[in-house]
């Protein structure tokens, strides 16, 4: 059970769309963070591999620039069910693949160009992912 | 260089909002998708301020004729709504429910070096890599359809 927190929720989603515009901005790139990292792995990587290494280690070093400048940690309770884990890896990675995008390409980019293709996709994972909350809580019992 | 270091930066703001957010804490993510528990809304303001920035700052790009450091805009061109498009967002909903991680708080928690975060990190890549090999196989042509 976690507080609602509009204000560092808002203030989050605020710095997630500047992101978003400076990589368009400079780069021409879409953030879309399941297609950055496909771009990287067998088969037939992407030719241009220099942008989508140096995005994902600026995503990996967020959290010690976090650390570094607050002197806080960062709030994050992770399952330590590896069982569970491996499974909803396995699922985050091949579906996103295969439905070219996730929270941030879909979910943020294209629903932000009112692209329909986004916005069905954003509603389909929202669904399903509320579903299998319902059925993990409320119906197995968490 | 200067798009490498425009990446780097991007990613750096990119990971600072999903973890100002909490986007990165899974039990926010799952306390979002608990619509019949005890509803945490916070996700949808995450998401309702990054539309709208992205929203706006993509209309004043639109009008540019390419990016600073690149020789065009990779707008996305795919509009069909298939079944490919609505079995893979299911699936990886799905997930997303099980471990309230999706790629860019999983990724930006690496190296927090959680044991769940890790082993959830490793299986996305090779999900990755199933789907990808799959999808490049293809389904096996029918013999006198062209």
């Amino acid at each position: 059970m976690t507080d609602f927190t509009p204000l560092p929720a808002l203030a989050g989603g605020v710095l997630i769309g500047i992101a978003v515009l400076v990589l368009m901005a400079l780069n021409g790139r879409i953030a879309g963070i399941s297609g950055i990292l496909g771009g990287l792995l067998p088969p037939a990587p992407a030719q241009d591999k220099g942008w989508r290494i140096a995005f994902l280690a600026g995503l990996v070093g967020a959290a010690f620039l976090y650390i570094a400048f607050t002197g806080g940690g960062i709030v994050q309770s992770v399952s330590s069910n590896l069982t569970v884990m491996t499974i909803a890896g396995l699922l985050v990675g091949f579906g996103s693949a295969m439905g070219s995008g996730c929270t941030s390409g879909h979910g943020v980019c294209g629903t932000a160009r009112l692209s329909m293709r986004s916005i069905a996709a954003t509603l389909t994972f929202m669904a399903t992912g509320a579903i299998m909350v319902f059925v993990m809580r409320h119906m197995v019992g968490g | 260089m200067t798009r490498i270091i425009a990446s780097l930066i991007s990613g750096l703001i990119f990971g600072l909002g999903l973890i100002v957010s909490g986007m990165v804490n899974p039990a926010k993510v799952l306390g979002f998708l608990d619509v019949a528990g005890n509803w945490d809304p916070s996700l949808a303001f995450v998401m309702g301020g990054a539309v709208a920035v992205t929203f706006l700052g993509f209309k004043l790009l639109g009008a540019k004729p390419r990016p600073v450091f690149a020789e065009k805009f990779h707008w996305p061109t795919a509009s069909e709504i298939d079944t490919k498009l609505i079995a893979g967002s299911a699936i990886f909903g799905a997930g997303w429910g099980l471990g309230g991680f999706c790629p860019g708080p999983a990724i930006a928690s690496l190296g927090l070096l959680r044991p769940g975060t890790l082993m959830f990190l490793a299986a996305m890549v090779v999900g990755m890599i199933i789907a990808r090999v799959a999808s490049q196989s293809g389904p096996a042509p029918v013999p006198g359809e062209s």
